[in-house]
């Protein structure tokens, strides 16, 4: 890479966190307002329609839920949700907007899919263009992409109620339903309905028409020579390129972080991401929620400082996991003997583009594969499989350190307000007082529920991936060869496991021991971790707040955020260097070794 | 648990409906009206109106007298119905072969100088339309020898049809072989050899 490169890639980086700066503050303030139900004026046409969907519904609003009704609420919801994917799936070849006329989804992959998309991963097993009809990518995938988000930043708001109410005798965390409706009418509906829009303009496609078919280019001058008489060998083929309602699904993808895509190789497909522009926009939207909603929380409980705390935690593990990702992609001549040898015949550019798009280059390929696994978003605009040995590691341990670097949508900053409680409990260890965060005390009972939340899903992942690569079924599974054979299954369950959803896409995921064991993975990560985190809610929104005293630990500090880092580091380096050790580490010394 | 079921599935069929007819349905009205051409794929179409692809999506380029897209792992290359990536490790034997035997192969049919790495990786989605300039500009002179073309000529038109970076910071500068090809053959007919 020359200077010149070096310095429009960082500019790009430079501008991309800029933007996202500027951009998520307005949008917390206003979801802040959205929640504490100030925003529409009574009234107001949308209002309104908030009203007439809670009467048609059976919905009452001003019904207060305690935890356990509020998870119950949250589960039946889900289940619900699951069970439609699966039939809409298994029937789709019965139901309407099917122009391609596919069959039906398999049982184990349609049971793969709905926990999939209800829980927020979008792993992919299925292959989009070649599976799903529009009638499911629209009724089944796209609804699930609002209605996972919206569980997820219902479930936030009701542990941040926590801190904002206290003494709460009956423990009362507000209404699901009126938090999931308002996110889906007065947060994500407009948003995406403005990106869609955008991105149809940029080129994403948004039709119910069939696929299109055509004669390519250089076919079509063939076949015309022939029809002269010059070549008559050539017969005329036709191709095929998928389209469909591509625009509406994209959009809410990126600012939903579901990240499942309209086709298989998601984002990177020229007519799901055509341009540099389409690309910036959509990498904004893939962490302008979850940034946004550490705004929301410091809004919330009228202390903005602990807001600004929390994201600048995560945004300093980001900024150097980017610039790790980006030297190791760009330092590639020197990592593959392959190379080298090219090099003897003159390579000019030392950059692995190996599943890269050119018109993305490596910065904004690996801009992207950092910001889709800090969020739990999972979307991809390169082949992650194809990455350098330590370029795939960044992706892969930021999956495993919780998704709590801004994380998914809700989940990501409740995720990451556990390891907030942790951090006080250990600082509040050391100097042997009892530990308090924003004036609650943490008790036996919540250090508890913060360690089921924490240790969870390292269990799904490691378990997972060590049943896997002991069975023959799991093993067969791999695509590429040695050490970065089990890097794509120990990736496939991380991802599984903290519901990312991107994946090594070289391990053939889609057997019924994959469909099952990651879809439980998937399961058992969002579900077993929203309810101690709800059960933690419950906890704490009955105590008394305290006033801060001579000792309480301040936690709007920076020397707060770097202790905070500090532990998400540390937990989830102690859990996972040994399988990261047998996996890209080990392929990364192979190779150097090898030259 | 009663009292929670029937607000949950009322709920969940009104938002189907909300998120998953009505928002579809409302994105591609608007589009219509904006965007009609890019909301059907950016369909492109030659002198005889018939459709030869999308200016967005790349396609397979054999002949030695057209400019040739990067190598494509979709199962028959540049297949728009089954986008794949070749999912390849650096570390993969299978990767570094394939590479060795694509700079042979340009070697063979004439190119020289350095090669350009888009040219021998395979691109993530199999469809990828652009080059890197400098990719672009390494197939001018075999362009233009099976053209019997000047080679400044071939190169002058490569030149045309660089894109620069968005905005002059945004992603990389490229070629879209398929809309040079096609300009190629417009300015130099389809049948010259």
């Amino acid at each position: 890479m020359s200077s010149a490169d070096y310095s429009s890639s960082l500019l790009q980086i430079a501008a991309y966190i800029v933007l996202l700066a500027l951009l998520c503050m307005p949008l917390g303030r206003y979801m802040a307002a959205v929640y504490e139900g100030r925003f529409a004026p009574e009234g107001s046409v949308i209002y309104k329609f908030e009203g007439l969907l809670y009467k048609l519904c059976r919905v009452v609003p001003t019904r207060e839920m305690n935890w356990s009704q509020y998870a119950c609420a949250m589960l039946i919801f889900n289940a619900l949700g699951m069970i439609l994917v699966y039939l809409l799936q298994r029937a789709q070849n019965l139901l309407p907007f099917n122009p391609e006329a596919l069959a039906a989804v398999p049982a184990d992959l349609a049971f793969n899919t709905a926990v999939s998309f209800a829980s927020n991963t979008n792993w992919q097993n299925y292959g989009g263009e070649t599976t799903l009809s529009y009638g499911t990518q629209m009724l089944a995938l796209t609804v699930q992409n609002f209605l996972s988000a919206s569980t997820g930043m219902a479930v936030l708001v009701a542990f941040i109620r926590a801190f904002v109410r206290q003494d709460v005798q009956d423990g009362y965390l507000g209404n699901f339903f009126v938090d999931l409706c308002r996110s889906v009418i007065y947060i994500l509906l407009p948003l995406s309905l403005a990106l869609a829009v955008f991105l149809v303009g940029q080129g994403c496609p948004q039709t119910l028409a069939s696929y299109a078919v055509y004669e390519p280019l250089e076919t079509a001058a063939l076949s015309s020579g022939a029809a002269d008489g010059k070549n008559q060998s050539v017969e005329s083929a036709k191709v095929k390129l998928a389209l469909g309602p591509v625009a509406s699904q994209v959009a809410i993808k990126q600012l939903g972080t579901n990240g499942g895509g309209f086709y298989n190789v998601n984002s990177s497909h020229p007519l799901e991401n055509p341009t540099p522009l389409s690309n910036l926009v959509q990498l904004l939207a893939i962490l302008l929620i979850p940034a946004g909603l550490c705004h929301t929380f410091g809004v919330m409980v009228a202390q903005p400082r602990q807001g600004h705390v929390l994201l600048l935690s995560m945004t300093a593990i980001f900024v150097v996991a980017l610039g790790t990702c980006f030297w190791a992609e760009n330092s590639g001549s020197w990592q593959n003997p392959a190379w080298n040898l090219i090099d003897g015949n003159g390579l000019a550019l030392p950059a692995n583009m190996e599943g890269k798009e050119v018109r993305f280059g490596v910065v904004n390929s690996v801009l992207w594969a950092v910001a889709t696994t800090a969020a739990s978003n999972g979307s991809v605009n390169s082949m992650h499989d194809s990455m350098s040995a330590l370029g795939g590691l960044v992706p892969m341990f930021l999956m495993q350190l919780g998704e709590v670097v801004f994380g998914g949508v809700g989940c990501g900053l409740y995720g990451m307000l556990v390891f907030a409680l942790i951090t006080v409990f250990i600082a509040g260890l050391m100097v042997g007082r009892t530990p308090e965060y924003l004036g609650k005390k943490i008790e036996s009972f919540e250090m508890k529920m913060c360690s089921l939340v924490i240790l969870i899903p390292p269990l799904v992942v490691l378990l997972g991936t060590a049943l896997a690569v002991s069975l023959p079924v799991g093993q067969g599974a791999v695509f590429n060869t040695g050490p970065h054979a089990f890097s794509e299954i120990l990736y496939a369950f991380s991802s599984a496991g903290n519901n990312n959803g991107s994946a090594f896409g070289g391990l053939s995921g889609n057997s019924p021991f994959y469909n099952f064991s990651l879809g439980t993975a998937m399961f058992l990560a969002r579900y077993w971790l929203a309810v101690p985190v709800l059960a933690l809610a419950g906890a704490l929104v009955g105590k008394k707040r305290v006033p801060a005293g001579n000792g309480t630990m301040p936690t709007d500090t920076p020397l707060f955020a770097a202790l905070l880092v500090g532990v998400v580091l540390v937990f989830g380096g102690l859990t996972f260097v040994p399988a990261l050790s047998l996996g890209p580490v080990v392929e990364h010394l192979l190779m150097v070794n090898s030259r | 648990m009663l009292k929670e079921s029937l607000p949950a599935l009322l709920l969940l069929l009104a938002m189907t409906i909300l998120t998953g007819l009505v928002y579809p349905l409302l994105v591609m009205g608007l589009a219509g009206l904006f965007f009609p051409h890019q909301a059907g794929g950016s369909l492109m179409v030659d002198e005889s109106g018939a459709v030869r692809g999308s200016t967005l999506v790349g396609q397979e380029f054999k002949e030695a007298r057209y400019f040739h897209c990067r190598p494509s792992a979709t199962t028959a290359p540049y297949n728009g119905a089954a986008s794949c990536g070749s999912n390849l490790a650096a570390s993969n034997k299978t990767f570094v072969d394939a590479v060795e035997e694509r700079v042979k192969l340009w070697r063979r049919s004439g190119l020289s100088g350095a090669v350009p790495v888009d040219l021998v990786t395979a691109s993530a989605s199999g469809l990828d339309p652009h080059l890197s300039p400098s990719a672009a500009l390494a197939q001018a002179p075999l362009v233009a020898a099976a053209r019997r073309l000047p080679v400044r000529d071939v190169e002058a038109l490569v030149r045309r049809r660089i894109e620069p970076r968005t905005l002059g910071f945004l992603g990389e500068p490229r070629v879209n072989i398929v809309l040079l090809n096609s300009a190629l053959d417009k300015a130099y007919g389809r049948d010259n050899r």
